[in-house]
């Protein structure tokens, strides 16, 4: 009986451990994707060589790897979404795939992930699908240093870059997105990663979070997008050092934060945009250690935004520091350096000894009446901010900084 | 008209003031782009000197200089000269000289600092907001005789023009804040040059996103072509109305 057993074992054992290697091209054993498809089993490799397949939808359903050797195309004819993988644990690396179709009921994708967890995708050229990547209802996949093009018009009639949905520990990570309507796109997507990504020129948002919890961004770069990030509806997001430039046009944000809370900001670079970052309905978040240079607006926070404290920044050459539409203020501005701060230090503590109000009348009479934006740069409006700041009777009694930094922050 | 011109633009030269409002135009124009760090910054330097410095120092000078020279006009007048040669010739002593000094002073670090399209434009604006001011200080100078009087119109009507009247269109915002307002502030503007001047430029400029939906509106009429001709037109009328009633007026004036 013993032996019968150990026999079993070493048999199962050493089935799993056959895993085929299946090649696809014009010189191999096999002369289409679906074709091998159909012979393999979990655990199998599938190459395929450079050519250009046009075979429709291809389906993923077994655990294997498709590996593509020089970059081999894979066509969806602007009528099928091109790969759909409906397993776990399966790779797809080294592929091109373009052209998939446009539908608004069923969202078709280059590269589609259903009910899957450990996905890889790595590698990968997407050039103009509806959606590049969509991952709905998965866990812990990975994807990397995929190169995303698409070339959208509008917003209605193009997708998302990486489109994550409902889904959990993400990692994504070394991609480049241009041309999408959102770059990356989170909803109700938890525990997530996002790191080291190129976003550049989407129509919409660079990254977009809805209802997303506990997940961080680090190092990414977001430039002239429509905005750069917005992070909407979410608890606990990490934002840290990374780089917003040129979200630049009426109504461009860097970061437009709207009804979350507990996040931080950190170490990140505000260059050039029209609105750096637009707080409403932000509550217990932290932004520190933020440059905010050669923006239109530096910080927007609404007059509903609460116990949010803004401390450590550089605020240099904006148009305008910061703007409120209310009286109300409940945040905490401290340590902050101003370029506009005129005061002086007499003890040598670095920190100016003279309180510094940041907002200045002309910003809140723009927030109240916006068409006196016509009145920008005459002398009737720099009288103006220069009485306030002598005499403050206008602008909120208490948006001010106490702890202004005589120096520029090192950051 | 070319010998009286000719005398009007020596004796200017003589007068030193041109050469010194040169100077001082050269100082702010090369230090502009050469001290800050960015040419966008020089370029707002810029806009501040051809919306406050050179339409008060067109309109001083000018009326001053009429004033100071009524004995050479009553003696022209006594010679077979038509009053239509004399008062053209000086207002284009007046204006060349003043113009010739922007050019020299603020055109020249333009050129060379700024953007094509924008350094022509702001070029351009200077020497229109030059001729325009000089045109209303001649209308002073025929509207009251007495040189303390004239002086002190056109010092009003600079700060008219440069800070009174924003201030009433900021006035008329807060009342019509309820109403959409956008483009009768459109209308608004062209009743003031300066104001016109720095909206046409600011809207070359790239802060014209900050202006968001006003701003929507201006590049509506200003960036089209035709609203830019529309526009460049109010300006020369600015420059031409005021002379000419100025001239018809000098015509049958008593002196």
């Amino acid at each position: 009986m013993k032996w019968i057993l150990i026999t079993l074992l070493l048999l199962t054992s050493k089935y799993a451990l056959i895993a085929k290697s299946l090649h696809v091209g014009s010189n191999h054993s096999f002369k289409t994707i679906k074709a091998a498809l159909e012979k393999t089993e979990n655990g199998d490799t599938v190459y395929i060589h450079k050519g250009l397949y046009k075979e429709g939808n291809i389906i993923v359903n077994k655990s294997i790897t498709l590996f593509g050797i020089d970059r081999p195309i894979l066509d969806g004819d602007k009528k099928y979404e091109v790969l759909s993988v409906k397993s776990s644990y399966v790779t797809i690396r080294g592929l091109r795939v373009q052209h998939s179709g446009y539908a608004s009921l069923d969202d078709p994708g280059g590269i589609k992930v259903y009910d899957a967890t450990r996905v890889t995708i790595i590698d990968n050229e997407l050039y103009d699908n509806f959606f590049g990547i969509y991952i709905q209802f998965s866990t812990h996949c990975l994807i990397k240093n995929n190169k995303i093009v698409a070339f959208g018009k509008e917003e209605q009639t193009i997708g998302n870059g990486i489109h994550c949905w409902k889904s959990d520990s993400l990692q994504i990570i070394g991609n480049s997105m241009k041309g999408c309507r959102d770059g990356i796109y989170f909803e109700f997507v938890n525990n997530s990663v996002i790191w080291r990504n190129t976003v550049t020129d989407n129509i919409r948002y660079g990254l977009h979070f809805m209802n997303s919890n506990n997940d961080a961004y680090f190092t990414n770069i977001f430039s002239r997008n429509g905005a750069g990030v917005a992070v909407m509806f979410s608890k606990k997001i990490t934002m840290m050092n990374n780089t917003f430039n040129e979200n630049w046009g009426d109504a461009a944000y860097g970061i437009l934060l709207k009804e979350i809370s507990d996040c931080h900001l950190s170490g990140n670079t505000f260059n050039k945009n029209t609105a750096a970052i637009f707080m409403d309905g932000c509550n217990r978040t932290i932004v520190e250690k933020n440059a905010f240079s050669n923006n239109g607006w530096g910080l927007k926070i609404q007059a509903n935004c609460m116990d949010n404290t803004i401390q450590s920044n550089n605020f240099l050459k904006n148009t305008f520091d910061v703007s409120t539409n209310g009286t109300l203020l409940l945040n905490k501005f401290q340590y902050n350096y101003w370029d506009k701060y005129t005061g002086y230090d007499l003890n040598k503590d670095k920190i100016g000894d003279v309180p510094y109000r940041p907002l200045s009348l002309y910003s809140v009479i723009v927030e109240n009446n916006p068409t006196a934006m016509l009145l920008y740069r005459s002398l009737i409006v720099t009288l103006l901010d220069q009485s306030e700041k002598k005499i403050p009777s206008l602008t909120p009694e208490n948006f001010i900084d106490e702890k202004p930094l005589m120096n520029l922050l090192k950051l | 008209m070319g010998r009286i011109f000719k005398y009007v633009m020596l004796d200017i030269m003589k007068n030193k003031f041109v050469m010194i409002y040169t100077f001082i135009l050269v100082l702010i124009g090369w230090s502009a782009f050469t001290l800050e760090d960015s040419s966008a910054k020089g370029i707002l330097t810029l806009l501040n000197l051809i919306l406050l410095t050179v339409p008060l120092v067109s309109i001083l000078f000018s009326a001053i200089y009429i004033y100071n020279s009524a004995e050479f006009i009553e003696l022209l007048i006594s010679h077979p000269i038509k009053r239509k040669k004399i008062w053209l010739s000086l207002f284009w002593g007046l204006n060349s000289s003043l113009v010739t000094a922007f050019i020299i002073g603020a055109g020249i670090p333009l050129l060379i600092f700024a953007e094509p399209p924008l350094s022509f434009l702001m070029i351009g604006i200077g020497i229109l907001i030059t001729t325009i001011f000089v045109s209303i200080a001649m209308l002073c100078t025929i509207v009251y005789k007495d040189k303390a009087k004239g002086i002190g119109l056109t010092i009003v009507l600079w700060i008219y023009f440069a800070l009174l009247f924003d201030g009433i269109l900021l006035f008329l915002l807060f009342q019509f804040a309820d109403y959409p307002i956008e483009q009768p502030m459109v209308l608004m503007t062209a009743l003031s040059p300066l104001d016109l001047s720095r909206i046409l430029i600011l809207l070359q400029l790239d802060t014209s996103a900050i202006m968001g939906y006003t701003g929507a509106i201006f590049k509506d009429f200003f960036g089209t072509t035709i609203g830019m001709v529309v526009s460049l037109g109010l300006l020369i009328l600015w420059g031409v109305l005021p002379f000419a009633y100025s001239l018809s007026k000098f015509k049958k004036k008593d002196l």
